[in-house]
């Protein structure tokens, strides 16, 4: 067994590669996707080409490989009521923010810098803090350079939608084959009260015209993406009261055009953020309303449950951001690309082989225990589909719902990080305990007796026993323990 | 008569640069500045200045006879 030539640590960390690969033949590779194909059988086989690397359209990429934003972008045609480009902050996580703007110049040797050091990076996105449609010229020449130095980085760009139409053709040509158009609504009325004005053809508009010409250049983009194979996610801010019953019509318009995935997003609102919504009050949805919308959506456009909201210069696993690593200041004059990359997919094409298997015999299994039941998971992970981070370093947990239907993340939460260097501190319990609503059961690689018993004084159970087996293997196991109602009839 | 920028409350989004039909506005230090010797108020361009028209911060591209 041979070590690779780069580090793995910072997707497995407490794993090496050498017990990555022991714990992937312990768990019994099933004889024919092991190593060989990755590749979850419900998807098209070019669909699965484009979209195995990226973070964040593929839930199953998203254990593995790492995505980065370069704020190059920081001019925008609209204002929406949940944003202030003015704030920015370091200590603030959400679409937007960015702490240092670059040109496509600095940008390409920021990504050089990230390239050499994060072995997982795979995209590469222009997300702002603007519009990446608007402030084009910034971001096709940064594109363009990233796409003559670093031909194996995928591309993709976030936008409005307003500029959207003016560039398809552009960004055919530039092989850019992930878009993603943030539309929160698909009546002018609703649009109204999100969008206080747009920036069109030379002038102003406001009100409801604002978003009825906003609603059909998104539409428009949507349709020629489409046309083009280009694949599409449509981000959505789920607003109470105001977009959240629409964002199911939302879903069908999207679906029709050809959307590949729809992600609902929670709205961030606070006062300090000095948006409108924040200034004004609007709260944002609770994590059982998004689930509960995220679950009525289902069946339609396909939803994205893995979303971290994240800033626009975020760099890392999604969940982990190490964009603080890369500042400017950071990262020297010149650069040289180092292209040790390719090591590192060639372990992930193995692990991910025995992590499909792993996933389909969990589904079956679970199918199999007979149960109409469903039961939450939490899980604590660093990444590699495992159970592999200890409950006390969580910052977020990923959700997983185990059902007679098999096994699936519905979303994840954000817990503030319970441990500080061998002592926890109990009033952060208590906000974890909060965020942990309607979870059943907690599933990590290790726990403390204290906090373990106050989790169940709260009736959420927390165990490690499961610890470094893959997530949905874990899970089955459990349901089973927990639910199976014939034990017998899942091994027969 | 041209319009000017107010550096204090300006995001340096640059939207305004590209907008402008007259070249006027520049990225110089740390902030946008709008040669007042360039600026035209977009007349004969545009019905309405395009700087302050997208300017995303109320109030702070204006026409500089106008108080801070």
């Amino acid at each position: 067994m041979s070590v690779p030539p780069i580090s793995l640590e910072s997707l497995t960390s407490t794993t090496s590669f050498d017990q990555l690969l022991t714990n992937a033949v312990s768990i019994g590779c099933a004889p024919s996707p092991c190593g060989s194909s990755e590749k979850p059988d419900d998807v098209n086989p070019a669909i699965w080409e484009k979209i195995k690397d990226h973070p964040c359209f593929s839930e199953e990429a998203h254990h593995y490989f790492a995505r980065m934003h370069v704020s190059v972008a920081p001019a925008c045609n609209i204002q929406c009521n949940y944003c202030n480009r003015k704030y920015d902050c370091a200590n603030e996580s959400r679409p937007g923010v960015v702490s240092e703007r670059l040109t496509p110049d600095q940008a390409l040797r920021k990504v050089i810098a990230v390239a050499n050091e994060v072995p997982q990076l795979s995209v590469l996105g222009v997300a702002g803090p603007g519009d990446a449609c608007y402030d084009w010229k910034r971001t096709k020449a940064t594109l363009g350079l990233v796409a003559r130095e670093l031909p194996d980085i995928k591309m993709c760009i976030s936008t409005n939608g307003l500029a959207l139409p003016d560039h398809v053709a552009e960004l055919a040509d530039m092989n850019v084959d992930h878009v993603t158009i943030t539309i929160n609504m698909v009546d002018p009325d609703v649009g109204a009260k999100i969008y206080p004005w747009i920036f069109y053809d030379h002038r102003r508009y406001t009100g409801i015209e604002a978003s009825r010409i906003l609603h059909e250049r998104q539409m428009l983009g949507l349709e020629m993406l489409t046309a083009r194979g280009i694949l599409t996610k449509i981000n959505s801010v789920m607003i109470p009261s105001v977009n959240d019953e629409h964002l199911i019509e939302v879903n069908k318009w999207v679906k029709e055009r050809g959307a590949f995935l729809h992600n609902v997003m929670p709205l961030i609102s606070d006062q300090a953020h000095g948006t409108y919504y924040g200034l004004a009050g609007q709260r944002g949805p609770n994590v059982m309303e998004l689930k509960a919308l995220q679950d009525r959506l289902e069946g339609g456009a396909k939803l994205m449950r893995h979303c971290r909201q994240c800033r626009a210069d975020a760099v890392g696993l999604l969940g982990s951001d190490r964009g603080q690593e890369f500042t400017l200041s950071e990262i020297p004059s010149e650069v040289t690309y180092n292209g040790k990359r390719g090591a590192y997919r060639e372990v992930v094409a193995g692990e991910r082989g025995a992590h499909v298997a792993a996933k389909v015999a969990a589904a079956a299994a679970v199918k199999a225990a007979g149960s109409r039941k469903s039961l939450l998971v939490a899980v604590a992970t660093k990444g590699g589909g495992r159970v592999n981070e200890h409950f006390g370093h969580s910052k977020e947990l990923q959700i997983y719902q185990a059902s007679p239907e098999g096994i699936k993340l519905v979303g994840h939460r954000k817990i503030a990080q319970y441990c500080h260097g061998g002592w926890g501190e109990d009033t952060t319990l208590d906000d974890v305990i909060a965020a942990l609503e309607g979870i059943d059961i907690v599933l990590c690689a290790k726990i403390g007796d204290c906090p373990k018993d106050q989790l169940t004084a709260a009736g959420i159970r927390a165990t490690d026993a499961y610890g470094y087996d893959y997530i949905e293997t874990a899970i089955s196991a459990l349901y089973i323990a927990e639910l199976g109602v014939e034990p017998l009839a899942a091994i027969a | 008569m041209a319009f000017k920028i107010i550096a204090s409350q300006c995001t340096q989004c640059g939207a305004c640069e590209f907008e402008c039909p007259s070249a006027a506005i520049k990225f110089k230090g740390d902030t946008y500045v709008i040669d007042p010797d360039k600026c035209t108020e977009c007349k004969g361009a545009f019905d309405i200045q395009q700087c302050a028209s997208v300017c995303p911060v109320p109030k702070t591209c204006v026409a500089s006879g106008s108080s801070n």
